[in-house]
């Protein structure tokens, strides 16, 4: 299918508040690693285990959104004030919830997610042995 | 030879667990809103430069004044805004108090929306990284905060103000004492 010249023209010229995007450039932070590297490996590694809650099967160290985009700015700047990452985890949790958590922290509530993986190899070792015994019987 | 027989059961009652987690999905899918989690407590402490041209600052420490307010996160780049502007207008005629929070948007971008939807703001303040935004909870524009007289945050709108939603927000701003 061959989309008409005139359609594509029309597309382009689709004013800005249709286009449905910020046009301000975003927090320098956002895209700026800190300084000091041992920092910026503190900031990368909390990034990577929390949700983008725009885009949310990414992290915000993956996703482009505008709002992971500040999220980001923010983690870079809550560690370069010298907070530690399980402060500046709480202070996301505080705001979105314990979903916020790309990495789903172990604790009561998610001890069956992280006990079924663990519970079903138990399980499989459990019936793999009764069946090897019987064949090292027959 | 009764736990065999036992066992082999197993794999049905498994399939059946995961049917019922599969189908409990499909009738009620998971739901991909965030709500805050900051109901209940104060508005974050924030400083934001007026949206409007040589205006004071939309600050946190106003709210405690014994008015119940609605806080307004929007941007003249979102559409749904443009969807909620009448209701906007609507509920200030309504005596409603409402303050703007504009998301990363330019003071001549949010006159012109302004001047072409109507302007219900009381006060907006810019929030030009999104920082405040975040602060509040809040994942998307527009959403909308009930905040009483002591700047506590009530209630949280999300998405735009509907007909169907105005005596609810109404009730939730003037209860919210």
């Amino acid at each position: 299918m061959r989309a008409s010249p005139l359609l594509i023209a029309a597309l382009i010229a689709v004013p800005a508040v249709l286009r449905a995007d910020p046009v301000m450039a975003p927090d320098p932070l956002s895209y700026t690693q800190l300084a000091d590297p041992a920092q910026e490996a503190r900031a990368q590694a909390l990034m990577q285990t929390i949700r983008c809650v725009v885009c949310q099967g990414q992290s915000i160290a993956d996703s482009d959104a505008d709002l992971a985009a500040s999220m980001r700015a923010i983690v870079r700047e809550k560690t370069a004030a010298g907070e530690t990452p399980d402060a500046i985890r709480a202070w996301m949790v505080a705001r979105y919830g314990r979903w916020v958590n790309y990495r789903p922290a172990v604790e009561p509530v998610t001890w069956p997610l992280w006990g079924a993986p663990l519970a079903l190899i138990g399980i499989g070792a459990l019936l793999a042995r009764r069946v090897l015994k019987r064949r090292g019987r027959a | 030879m009764k736990t065999v027989r036992l066992l082999l059961w197993l794999p049905l009652i498994a399939f059946l667990i995961v049917l019922g987690l599969v189908s409990s999905g499909l009738i009620k899918p998971h739901s991909t809103t965030i709500q805050s989690q900051m109901i209940g407590r104060p508005l974050p402490a924030f400083t934001l430069p007026s949206g409007r041209a040589g205006e004071a600052p939309l600050t946190s420490t106003g709210f405690a004044d014994d008015k119940p307010r609605l806080v307004n996160i929007f941007a003249s780049w979102c559409v749904p805004c443009l969807a909620e502007a009448p209701e906007l207008m609507v509920l200030k005629r309504e005596g409603i108090r409402i303050e703007g929070i504009a998301i990363r948007d330019r003071t001549e971008d949010l006159a012109a929306f302004l001047q072409r939807n109507g302007d219900p703001y009381e006060r907006i303040g810019r929030d030009d990284t999104g920082a405040v935004q975040i602060a509040l909870g809040s994942s998307g524009v527009p959403e909308s905060f009930v905040v009483d007289g002591k700047g506590i945050i009530r209630a949280q709108h999300i998405g735009e103000i509907r007909p169907e939603d105005m005596a609810g927000l109404i009730a939730a701003v003037q209860g919210a004492r």
